[in-house]
């Protein structure tokens, strides 16, 4: 198992330098002066001069990105201009609310997406299964971003049960009880879309296996119905439901930024959507580089995961 | 993905095949529902212009936030007294056309990508490939955001941004079906004749890719056009006074509390356009790829379906016979009603005593052995007449759980490729003692010294290692042993062997019945075996039932059988076992053997 972790991190590098290439590559198509756009239109020639020379935007396109690269791996993701401060400070701070709430969704639509694929193949066509597939199709089609306002409305303004915004209250907050029920809506929110494409592919899965000739030799052997589909066909459909839940931690810290707007939760999403508007562009670049290598990092997890469950695939 | 879906393409190009796609199509009537919906939407919002409608930019301070139904404004106005019903409808227009304009321009780089990299092959297509990879390592909207950030705001650069975060998905799917393309005959025979690689490519796979093109179309539409209002809702698309629902739903945020209707118009337009669109996306890629059907991915219950008219007398040597097989008929449910597999077969199985039944594929043979514990895959299996008894009682009267119990229990099966057969994800010692603990309440530890027990019995060596073996790590003739060896864990009186040694080459078939008829001595087994080889049956059986279109043919001691064969269905089976020395006068002697008049014979 080790070796097979060891030979998917190695795996892993190319993936992270392709990431920072293509983040690299985005930068450079900024139409006019990069140092400009940085820094914006404001700035004093002296300024622009010195950050040019700083990123190194007087080299050719080849030697700016291995100096770039190297800046990075030391830590360094350049300087938010509009806050004032190193971007990876900025980043750290927010990452942790992102983890929190996209790590939350990711259990929530990992947990309901598998108990609603799996009653809905068990009882495939009855009425469960219907109700199930409509669930899902709603759950697939709603905008998040409107799905979290009708959240706000009926729960926080009808009701009144759950607060509409934010991480922690104002005033008095700040403990885990607050931070729950601060978390309720956005990460329900953001866990729903994803809830249904679990939901369905774990409901295909499931049928796909339950056909499989060694589900007829669990059953020859005597095994209860019980047995046969939550040990033998639960644990086969795993392996290909599995990579699908890593794709969804894509989905969810992707959607994290409609999320975090909608419910200011201050995470890196809403930092992004911040920075863009402001024209913060090394901030976005580091934004974007540093969820999308968590992506690539929750995606390994699911890897080496699934490779525990099929020993064919350690090989 | 490929096949299915070329033919699908080639009949549709032949033409004629048109109005039937359609047709189908229109029979899902959840497809159905989808397409009026959006059809409806796309009318109204392409007639836009000269509907009676108000100018959705004319600001009107008097009439500001009115509420839905209002005199001339039957949705109401905005915050600047604009009429909702008028944006909602323009707005709609905008975000369909950035949309669709979207996933044009990503199908159409992508498909280009993928058939260029898929026809090339190579390095070329190695080098596109990881490319796209790469893009896909991304989360989904974060790519988009960074294209946003570079070229700014804007609902053109929302375009852009939402078409290249897309397009990996018509790259990956068209490089596929195009690089099993590039090597089939058709292909070949076209550049041979000279044709160029563009033309190529453009008559002759083009054609052939593009159901995959629209099949990935009708399920990214949806996403995009969601995505684009997406950005718009985060104020990096339309900018004003320009507007699509994305804008119309983020401005009307900011008076949620007291104008809510403002924002749950546009978002309700938007769901309703998404649900409609994967509505009518889902049927039409289950029309152009059928296997992919709901209905056709049923799952087989855990006994097979009963439907017994009358239920046949057992007779005084049914009710003393290890197992007897009375009337048994079983069919499978299809579009056009029931197609028997076995039609009233009967025959008695005495206890130590081993019988062949002998059939070619789809005589029917096999659904006889899995009927017998209700084992056939139900849907579409049913079991629709006669009777079976083992140790005297009608199974088919048993409860499920009862059935159960006999599984495994009195009666075992041994199937043909163990590879297939074994759960490929549990080591063969877990397989085999989940066997034991079914029937018998020992501890973890003792089924597994049990089923260590019952390897070595197999005649597997080292059985303490090999039980933490997966099957993948065993070879054919250990595989099928450790079948046998599950098949044994609960000393059962009867074996039912699926064609057990088909799947195997000679010597070790040689050995694996070797194995089985000193098993059967040792432990007094009656063994019904399964077979298309006369040549196995002479070997190991004392009686033989020869099987054919569902029925039994003959059926008789397996010497008598042999020695004058009456039925001549079983002389051409019995002619198909070449003997040494025989040379190619074996394949002349079965073709010089009638073969329909015997059909009038049975009929």
């Amino acid at each position: 198992m080790a070796a097979y972790i060891a030979k998917r991190l190695i795996a892993a590098i190319p993936v992270l330098l392709g990431l920072s290439l293509i983040v690299f590559l985005i930068m450079a198509m900024i139409p006019g002066d990069p140092a400009t756009a940085i820094l914006g239109s404001y700035a004093t020639p002296e300024n622009v001069a010195r950050l040019n020379r700083s990123l190194g935007l007087d080299k050719p396109l080849p030697q700016q990105y291995v100096i770039w690269l190297g800046n990075l791996l030391q830590g360094d993701f350049g300087r938010s201009y509009a806050l004032n401060r190193p971007v990876l400070d900025e980043i750290l701070e927010r990452f942790s609310a992102t983890l929190i709430l996209a790590g939350t969704s990711l259990v929530l639509c990992s947990v309901f997406g598998l108990l609603a694929g799996i009653v809905s193949a068990v009882r495939q066509f009855g009425w469960v299964d219907r109700i199930v597939t409509f669930f899902v199709l709603i759950g697939i089609s709603i905008p998040s971003f409107f799905l979290g306002l009708l959240f706000i409305l009926f729960f926080a303004v009808q009701l009144r049960v759950l607060p509409a915004s934010g991480m922690y209250a104002i005033y008095g907050g700040g403990d885990l009880p607050d931070l729950l029920r601060h978390l309720v809506l956005p990460a329900t929110t953001l866990a729903v879309v994803a809830t249904g494409v679990v939901a369905r592919l774990t409901r295909t899965a499931m049928l796909e296996v339950l056909r499989q000739d060694y589900i007829r030799t669990a059953r020859a052997k005597g095994l209860s119905e019980r047995k046969v589909i939550y040990r033998h066909a639960l644990k086969a459909a795993m392996v290909s439901i599995v990579p699908v839940i890593g794709l969804q931690a894509g989905f969810v810290l992707g959607g994290a930024v409609y999320i975090e707007t909608v419910f200011q939760w201050p995470g890196i999403g809403a930092m992004l959507v911040k920075a863009i508007s402001t024209r913060d562009i090394l901030l976005v670049q580091g934004g974007v580089l540093f969820v999308a290598a968590a992506y690539v990092f929750v995606n390994l997890i699911a890897d080496v995961i699934q490779a525990m469950l099929d020993p064919r695939l350690k090989a | 993905m490929s096949t299915p879906v070329v033919q699908a393409a080639s009949e549709q190009e032949r033409g004629g095949r048109r109005p039937t796609a359609w047709r189908l199509l229109m029979n899902n009537r959840l497809a159905a529902a989808g397409f009026f919906v959006l059809a409806t939407i796309i009318v109204v919002a392409l007639l836009a212009p000269i509907l009676p409608l108000h100018d959705p930019n004319v600001t009107s301070p008097a009439d500001r936030l009115l509420p839905v139904f209002s005199e001339g404004h039957p949705l109401g106005t905005d915050h600047l007294g604009r009429d909702v019903l008028a944006r909602l409808v323009w707005g709609t227009r905008v975000s369909l056309v950035v949309g669709v304009s979207a996933a044009l321009l990503a199908a159409f780089t992508g498909s280009l990508i993928g058939l260029v990299a898929g026809y090339m092959g190579g390095r070329a297509d190695n080098l596109m490939m990881r490319g796209i990879d790469m893009l896909m390592a991304f989360p989904y909207i974060l790519l988009a955001l960074a294209i946003v950030a570079v070229l700014g705001p804007g609902l053109l650069n929302a375009l852009y941004a939402i078409a290249v975060v897309n397009i990996p998905f018509f790259a990956r799917n068209v490089r596929g079906i195009t690089l099993g393309l590039s090597h089939r005959e058709f292909v070949d025979a076209a550049r041979l004749s000279g044709k160029s690689h563009l033309s190529i490519v453009l008559t002759e796979i083009l054609p052939n890719v593009l159901p995959v093109i629209v099949i990935t179309m009708s399920t990214t539409v949806g996403w995009m056009i969601l995505e684009t209002a997406g950005l718009s809702f985060l104020g990096l698309g339309a900018q004003p006074p320009q507007a699509d629902l994305g804008s119309m739903l983020g401005q009307g945020r900011s008076l949620l509390f007291t104008a809510p209707m403002i924002s749950v118009i546009p978002g309700v337009m938007v769901f309703l356009i998404v649900m409609s669109i994967n509505l009518f996306g889902d049927g039409i890629r289950d029309v152009l790829d059928p296997r992919l059907r709901a209905g056709t991915l049923s799952r087989p219950m855990a006994v097979t379906r009963l439907d017994r008219k009358e239920v046949p007398e057992l007779d005084e040597t049914a009710r003393r016979s290890a197992l007897a097989v009375r009337e048994l008929e079983t069919g499978f449910e299809g579009v056009d009603g029931i197609e028997m597999a076995v039609k009233r077969v009967s025959f008695t199985l005495r206890t130590g005593e081993c019988l062949g039944l002998v059939g070619e594929s789809g005589s029917g043979k096999s659904v006889t052995a899995l009927s017998l514990l209700r084992l056939v895959a139900s849907p579409p299996g049913t079991i629709t007449g006669g009777a079976v008894a083992i140790g005297g009682r009608d199974v088919f009267a048993l409860p499920e759980a009862e059935i159960a119990s006999l599984r495994g229990g009195k009666m075992a099966y041994i199937f043909q490729d163990p590879l297939t057969t074994l759960h490929p994800l549990f080591t063969i010692g877990e397989q085999i003692a989940e066997a034991v603990r079914a029937h018998q309440p020992v501890s973890r530890r003792k089924a597994h010294e049990k089923a260590v027990e019952l390897l070595r019995s197999v005649r597997i060596p080292d059985p303490e290692q090999r039980a933490k073996s997966y099957p993948h790590q065993l070879s054919g003739g250990q595989r099928q042993r450790v079948g046998i060896a599950m098949a044994l864990a609960n000393d059962p009186d009867i074996i039912v062997a699926d064609e057990p040694t088909t799947a195997l080459d000679v010597t070790v078939q040689a050995e694996i019945l070797q194995l089985l008829q000193v098993l059967r001595r040792e432990r007094g087994l009656a063994l019904l075996f399964i077979t298309h080889d006369f040549g196995v049956v002479a070997e190991i059986c004392d009686r033989v039932a020869v099987m054919r279109h569902g029925e039994i043919v003959e059926e008789g001691e397996t010497r008598d059988v042999l020695g004058s064969p009456r039925h001549p269905y079983t002389r051409r089976l019995i002619a198909c076992v070449p003997r040494p020395g025989q040379g190619s006068a074996f394949l002349d002697a079965i073709r010089a053997m009638p073969a329909e008049t015997e059909g009038a014979g049975i009929a």
